[in-house]
């Protein structure tokens, strides 16, 4: 039989038995299997970028005087003499088993206290403290951010139009319109100079306790905080008020539910795709956006690194970062996507 | 009445639109007693719904309630406390809406919301409401109470949910229900299982109800009293016989007489005559899942031919399977004797001009950003290659041919139109073409009564004066009767029973016919009755249950 597509049942009744309702697991198949398409398309954009980066690893480090000769050996030790084709096979041959190769400074370094230039750091050993540095300020913020968002959005819908409301969007927007080192000086200010709660450097190091870390990166997290709310508390007040127009919302009512009740129970379960997905959209720019907050509490994540690689033209590990990045974006949005379909009851539950 | 349960007095509520007050409904008084059934009736905009949500002290965003008093039980719900007005709400005054699919709530199980009200409101316990649910689902004849609440809304026919609903409404065995048209988006046939339905539990409860409707024999059936509104003005009230022998006012007697539109009958077609469209065995799939199987029926010239059936019959398939659009995969549509090439993209111009087709949703079927004028030029350039002075020439003659006068209408939008407007709009558009044949989907079912007999007209005027040829697509009975010269009547994606208007009418009927023919509510108030009881109150439903469910 036709799907009960509201007052349109006589009207679509022939057209809507058309669109059987597809199987969870094959969308979600599907998903993954676009999702790690997009990362091997955005793997040979990475490569094609950066390797058309202005100067090489050899320039910066040998300076203006460098002899043509000298610069040649170097390229050729570290083999960027050789076809940009066979390089990108070769690393994405390498980064598939989880080899991202050496790091280009790391080796320098290494060469010249006169080890063996071939025993130098790898990639991978040089990034993954810091990225699990990153995802752990990332976590922190998360649980701190989505929360506090979201609530926020739901009493801004709940009491829409209000003071509350309008001072809620007030807030969230000046904290998403000023700069994130500003908002980092002035919590640093408030919660580290004039009231000592929390320490201002958030240095963190292996071997610290639990206790320690969350301390430590607990000022750098509600900046963050402050700054990725905006976007999912707006999102989540926007994606119930779309929804108060609905007749099964005034049904409710009509029913003599409590307003909070109305929202929390009947709108929200039906506005999550939205707000999931800006969610998602939030926590990949705390993985790979975090640089200037990073650099002000001096924390050691993956995006000073980064920067530092670029300066250095370390090309190894501009790749590495980058190919961390894309795959923190799709993962994430696979995620939100995967979460916004199981969130649909009609595909949960087929007829 | 010495048992007054609601009482309403000079009830005036407004609706804001264009930065200003409009009046929605001007001083209206109602009086309920207890266990009463009051009619609403009257066409869209006359104020039915809002009045009957400000029964329950309730107005929608952008209305309000600008003087009168609302009394349920003595409580003043008017001026009451919101708070206070919660308590009330579900729990003593209950609503029943038009479409059951968009306000069961999509996230949550149909029993989950049934038990909501009871147990919010400290009624029961969520295991004794799900128990009592059960109970009324079984007394609604839902098919499998034990378990049908356990489904998601999207997962129960449209029928059986508006039975939900009923029963969600009598959750907390309030004293008053409000119904909102709860039937007009049915089909006959389900709407009699419904209107039985509450009309059952409504008795056994001695619940006192509003029922808002168009339909004055659906109203017939339910009411004791009916109300009459026009323009939010009450036009006059009676009790149900008396209103319904006697009317007193000419804007009642109007309303009654829509139905007594009737064409004359035609002389039958010249044996060797070649239909203008002639279907011949047609197949229709989409992808797997095969929709209409072996349809074949023709259409001569100057002839009607009305299709019936239930939603999810094949109606619309077929007017696609003409139109090209959805190709057939077996069968041929034959226009004046010469095969069609299945697919819209492979036929000629002039084939395309032949066949023209008018839309149910009239709002949607118009570009919203185009003026008329734009609208009617675009197929009288395309088909008649005519330009400039000449296309607004042809435009002119078209809006004086549906009766709209060019001077006013030319430059405007569609959303500057009424419904009626906009329908014609959609006619014209269709002749601009000049075409041998329009297929007419449901054309009148999003209109009033009385609209509604202005577009059969002007289609029965056109038809004469043009010789066109009709395929008239309805659920609609009445409209069968009123311009039908033939009927096919499908079911399943088959072809059950074809004939002339006069043989389809008159016994004996295949047994769906029959089933379609006696479901159509009649004037008579003792007619749901009457037919229940020939039809046997037990098995009542469940066969047409079963048909349903397919």
């Amino acid at each position: 039989m036709s799907a009960p597509v509201g007052q349109g049942d006589f009207t679509s009744g022939d057209t809507a038995r058309r669109k059987d309702v597809p199987n969870v697991f094959a969308i979600i198949l599907q998903r993954l299997l676009l999702g790690l398409l997009t990362l091997f398309v955005v793997s040979i954009i990475i490569f094609a970028a950066v390797n058309m980066l202005p100067g090489d690893f050899a320039q910066v480090i040998l300076g203006q005087g460098a002899t043509p000769e000298a610069t040649e050996a170097i390229r050729r030790d570290l083999g960027l003499d050789r076809p940009v084709v066979l390089r990108y096979f070769e690393w994405l041959g390498g980064a598939l088993q989880g080899d991202l190769g050496r790091s280009f400074a790391q080796a320098n370094f290494a060469s010249f206290v006169g080890a063996d230039a071939a025993g130098g750091t790898t990639v991978l050993q040089q990034i993954a403290p810091r990225f699990a540095n990153t995802m752990f300020l990332a976590g922190v913020t998360a649980a701190i951010a989505v929360p506090f968002a979201v609530g926020l959005g739901i009493l801004a819908a709940l009491y829409r139009n209000t003071v509350f409301d309008k001072g809620t969007n007030v807030f969230a927007l000046t904290s998403i319109s000023s700069p994130e080192f500003f908002l980092a000086y002035v919590l640093i200010l408030f919660l580290a100079v004039l009231n000592p709660i929390l320490p201002s450097l958030s240095n963190i190091y292996a071997g610290m306790s639990l206790g320690e870390r969350l301390e430590r990166s607990l000022l750098p997290a509600l900046t963050l905080t402050l700054v990725v709310t905006a976007h999912m508390m707006r999102m989540t007040r926007a994606a119930i008020i779309n929804l108060l127009a609905s007749p099964y919302i005034e049904m409710a009512r009509l029913k003599g539910m409590t307003p909070m009740r109305v929202i929390v129970r009947h709108a929200l379960p039906n506005a999550l795709a939205p707000i999931i997905n800006v969610i998602a959209i939030n926590l990949a720019y705390l993985i790979t956006g975090v640089v200037v907050v990073e650099v002000v509490f001096v924390y050691p994540g993956i995006g000073q690194l980064f920067v530092d690689a670029v300066k250095t033209r370390d090309i190894p590990v501009v790749q590495a970062c980058c190919l961390i990045f894309a795959a923190a974006y799709i993962v994430l949005n696979l995620v939100a996507d995967i979460l916004s379909i199981l969130s649909n009851p009609r595909l949960r539950h087929p007829r | 009445m010495a048992d007054h349960l609601l009482k309403i007095r000079d009830l005036r509520l407004e609706g804001r639109a264009d930065e200003t007050w409009h009046p929605i409904v001007n001083g209206i008084d109602l009086d309920l007693g207890r266990g009463e059934v009051l009619g609403l009736i009257g066409e869209s905009g006359a104020g039915k719904s809002t009045l009957g949500l400000a029964a329950m002290g309730f107005t929608r965003d952008g209305v309000r309630i600008s003087g009168g008093t609302v009394e349920f039980d003595g409580i003043d719900l008017v001026n009451a406390p919101l708070a206070e007005k919660r308590r009330l709400l579900g729990k003593r005054i209950a609503y029943v809406a038009q479409s059951a699919a968009a306000s069961f709530n999509p996230a949550h199980r149909i029993i989950d919301q049934h038990t909501e009200a009871p147990v919010q409101h400290g009624l029961m316990s969520e295991r004794e409401s799900e128990e009592d649910a059960m109970r009324l689902y079984e007394r609604l004849r839902l098919p499998n109470p034990d378990e049908i609440g356990f489904r998601y809304p999207h997962q129960v026919s449209g029928g059986q949910l508006q039975r939900a609903m009923t029963a969600m409404a009598m959750s907390c065995r309030p004293d008053l229900i409000i119904f909102d048209e709860p039937t007009t988006a049915l089909d006959v046939t389900t709407q009699i299982e419904v209107l039985a339905a509450i009309r059952d539990i409504v008795d056994q409860f001695g619940t006192a109800a509003i029922y808002i409707t168009h339909d004055l024999a659906v109203v017939a059936q339910m009411a004791d009293r009916i109300k009459v509104l026009l323009r939010g003005d009450e036009v006059e009230e009676a009790p149900t016989r008396e209103m319904l022998e006697s009317p007193q006012e000419d804007y009642t007697r109007s309303l009654w007489a829509v139905r007594s539109f009737e064409r004359p009958e035609k002389p039958a077609p010249a044996a060797d005559a070649v239909p203008v469209i002639s279907v011949r065995g047609i197949d229709a799939a989409y992808g797997d899942t095969r929709v209409l199987h072996d349809v074949s029926f023709d259409i001569h010239e100057g002839r009607t031919v009305a299709v019936v059936g239930e939603s999810g019959s094949g109606k619309s398939t077929t007017a696609r399977c003409i139109t090209g659009l959805l190709p057939p995969v077996k069968g041929t549509i034959r226009l004046e004797g010469e095969d069609l090439p299945p697919d819209y993209r492979r036929r000629s111009k002039d084939q395309l001009r032949q066949v023209q087709m008018i839309y149910q949703m009239a709002d949607t079927a118009l570009n919203p950003r185009k003026t008329v004028g734009e609208i009617l030029g675009r197929p009288i350039e395309f088909y008649m290659g005519l330009r400039g002075r000449e296309r607004r020439r042809r435009v002119e003659q078209l809006l004086d041919e549906i009766e709209l006068p060019a001077s006013q209408f030319i430059d405007r939008l569609p959303s500057e139109l009424s419904g009626g407007q906009k329908q014609r709009v959609g006619i014209a558009r269709a002749l601009a073409a000049e075409p041998r044949f329009i297929i007419c989907d449901e054309v009148t079912s999003a209109l009033d009564q009385l609209v509604a007999e202005g577009i059969l007209k002007l289609l029965a005027r056109l038809q004469d004066e043009r010789k066109l040829s009709y395929m008239f697509i309805t659920h609609d009975l009445a409209t069968v009767r009123a311009i039908a010269d033939e009927v096919v009547v499908m079911k399943d994606g088959e072809v059950v029973e074809q004939g002339d208007k006069r043989q389809m009418f008159t016994p004996p009927h295949h047994p769906y016919t029959d089933l379609l023919l006696s479901s159509v509510p009649e004037m008579d108030p003792d007619w749901l009755t009457t037919l229940l009881e020939e039809r046997g109150r037990e098995n009542l439903g469940d066969a047409a249950i079963d048909r349903m469910n397919g």
